[in-house]
């Protein structure tokens, strides 16, 4: 019963997640209609047959657009978390492996990083240079170091004693050799559970900034964006507001089910 | 404390060079592109830019200490003076969203756990994996639309000040708070729900029911009371997290706050004024978790600090 609840979790969160990636693909090929293209005659309209989810302030076709705001929500999650990932990952790695004052060094500023949330560092960057997709993008991935280092470093720690690495070393294996070819690969289970965990925050967050004007600049179609202009029109159409900020909500709880599904599957200690 | 002191030490750099070395010349930003050559290398000198970097970043993180975040650009009044305007805003929202958040989480987390496993814990548990998919600002235009459009009970925004009254304010407060605690509501729910259930299977809980305690004095007594270290270690890190998430639903509800004057900032490009918000809002997070390390010897007299 409770392995079938956990597959249940599991297949709805792939079924979401699938079905996210297909809309994101199939929107690089074809939208109902062009994203861009305004209409004044058919502004602010609620679901009709041609415009089954309305259309903005501007006689835009929201369906087309939601569809288009998909792919920057991927496309932010994605290199957020490798942001994130890569760098956490090789900082994780030197003080794991190499111990000493680098690890000490290195554990301090995660400390810092983690104590600094994601939007203060948005806010900086933005103030610094100009608001912009990028931006965002670094200000969340900053965000992600922390986690991605001390796993890194954890299973460094957990491994780097362990028979078979002392077995190479004494055939003579250097330290990138061990790190690369024998540590790593072990460290790879909880890192992509971690990566999946932390997609969905990525997304939330990227619409959060690009609501504030921090991260995706218009006209290009995001569902921060896109929630931040139907806030003007609530009184006039609010479907408007409805469906981006229903297609975050489905696709954050699609992935967050993707990801406490492959916790459990992975590491069925974790499940409680 | 020394990962506090770290995070202080690690933001004040942070914030330094990022506002005053990577834009480049702070002199040339505030003179814009009509200020000639001559005069831009004497605002620089007025202004001590001329010196070496790690003297500037002492003289300013020394000022800060002192209160002294500069001036805006934009106003022309103290940074800090701006600050503590909008304190009265920021500050009672992120309370009342904390004790919002404690306030559902708590009796629901352990409502889950003593429900493991039947109906009641399914549903808590899906009410929470709506809390954290469901992002914090379109939840406040869904109240909005909800309460104002539609019903017209309250305004769609805004906030008139204490000025008028306790429950005036509170009342412009409400559906913000209401929409910034969701998130950190549905991990407190969650966060409880585990450290009750993690009790209730310890020895002296079997011990107190052997002794015909009963359940409400098992659950609340004895398994509440030793859960609470998880319990307020996450409620604390979520209280910092509101502190952030109120930047964004002052935007949500026009409440001149912290969060919209940064924003407000950024367009006018007042660095400053940026500078001196993130570092307040940062130091805020910091206070806030050691005053965290502080309960935990008031919950648990074992834990003693040297």
């Amino acid at each position: 019963m409770r392995r079938a609840f956990r597959h249940v979790t599991f297949t709805i969160g792939l079924v979401v997640t699938l079905g996210l990636l297909g809309t994101a693909a199939l929107s690089l090929v074809y939208t109902p209609r062009d994203p861009l293209q305004m209409s004044i005659a058919g502004r602010l309209q609620g679901p009709t047959a041609a415009h089954p989810l309305g259309t903005d302030q501007f006689g835009r076709d929201i369906l087309s657009r939601v569809m288009t705001g998909a792919v920057t929500s991927i496309l932010v999650g994605v290199i957020a978390v490798g942001i994130g990932m890569g760098v956490g990952v090789s900082l994780g790695m030197c003080s794991g492996y190499f111990g000493g004052w680098l690890d000490e060094g290195f554990m301090r500023l995660m400390d810092a990083v983690q104590g600094f949330p994601a939007i203060l560092s948005a806010l900086l960057l933005a103030a610094a240079f100009r608001p912009s997709l990028a931006m965002s993008m670094v200000a969340i991935g900053v965000a992600f170091l922390p986690v991605f280092a001390r796993l890194t470093r954890a299973s460094f720690l957990a491994h780097r004693e362990r028979e078979f690495v002392l077995a190479a070393r004494a055939l003579g294996a250097g330290d990138a050799a061990l790190i690369g070819r024998h540590i790593l690969p072990n460290t790879v289970p909880p890192l992509i559970v971690q990566a999946t965990i932390s997609f969905p925050v990525a997304i939330l967050a990227e619409a959060a900034l690009s609501y504030l004007g921090l991260g995706t600049q218009p006209p290009h179609p995001s569902w921060g964006v896109m929630l931040k202009e139907a806030q003007a029109f609530l009184g006039t159409n609010p479907w408007y507001a409805v469906f981006p900020g229903g297609a975050i909500a489905v696709t954050v709880l699609g992935l967050n089910l993707l990801g406490d599904g492959l916790r459990d599957l992975l590491d069925p200690k974790l499940a409680e | 404390m020394a990962a506090l002191a770290a995070t202080l030490l690690f933001v004040s750099v942070l914030v330094f060079v990022v506002i005053r070395v990577l834009p480049g010349d702070p002199a040339l930003v505030i003179m814009g592109t009509e200020g000639s050559p001559e005069a831009a290398a004497e605002l620089r000198r007025a202004m001590g830019l001329d010196r070496p970097l790690v003297v500037q970043y002492l003289e300013w993180a020394g000022n800060a200490l002192r209160g002294d975040l500069g001036r805006s650009i934009q106003y022309d009044v103290p940074v800090s003076r701006l600050i503590l305007t909008r304190l009265p805003v920021t500050l009672p929202l992120t309370l009342l969203a904390g004790a919002f958040m404690v306030a559902a989480a708590v009796p629901l987390g352990v409502f889950a756990a003593t429900r493991h496993r039947r109906g009641g814990d399914y549903l808590a548990m899906v009410l929470s994996q709506i809390g954290v998919a469901v992002p914090g600002f379109w939840a406040g235009l869904l109240l909005i639309l909800l309460f104002s459009v539609k019903l017209g009970w309250v305004r769609a925004g805004g906030f008139d000040g204490w000025g008028e009254g306790l429950g005036a304010g509170l009342r412009a407060l409400l559906l913000p708070a209401a929409a910034l605690a969701l998130f950190q509501f549905a991990v407190l729910t969650r966060t409880t729900r585990s450290a009750v259930l993690e009790v209730l299977r310890e020895e002296y809980v079997k011990t107190a029911r052997a002794k015909g305690a009963s359940e409400r004095s098992v659950v609340f007594r004895h398994a509440l009371r030793n859960a609470m270290i998880p319990i307020v270690t996450v409620a604390g890190v979520q209280l910092g997290q509101l502190v952030a998430g109120s930047i964004i639903l002052e935007s949500v509800f026009y409440l001149p706050g912290l969060g919209r004057l940064a924003l407000g900032a950024i367009s006018a490009r007042d660095l400053p004024v940026v500078q001196g918000v993130v570092l307040f809002a940062s130091s805020l997070i910091v206070v806030i978790n050691v005053a965290v390390d502080i309960l935990y010897g008031i919950l648990d007299p074992r834990i003693r600090y040297e």
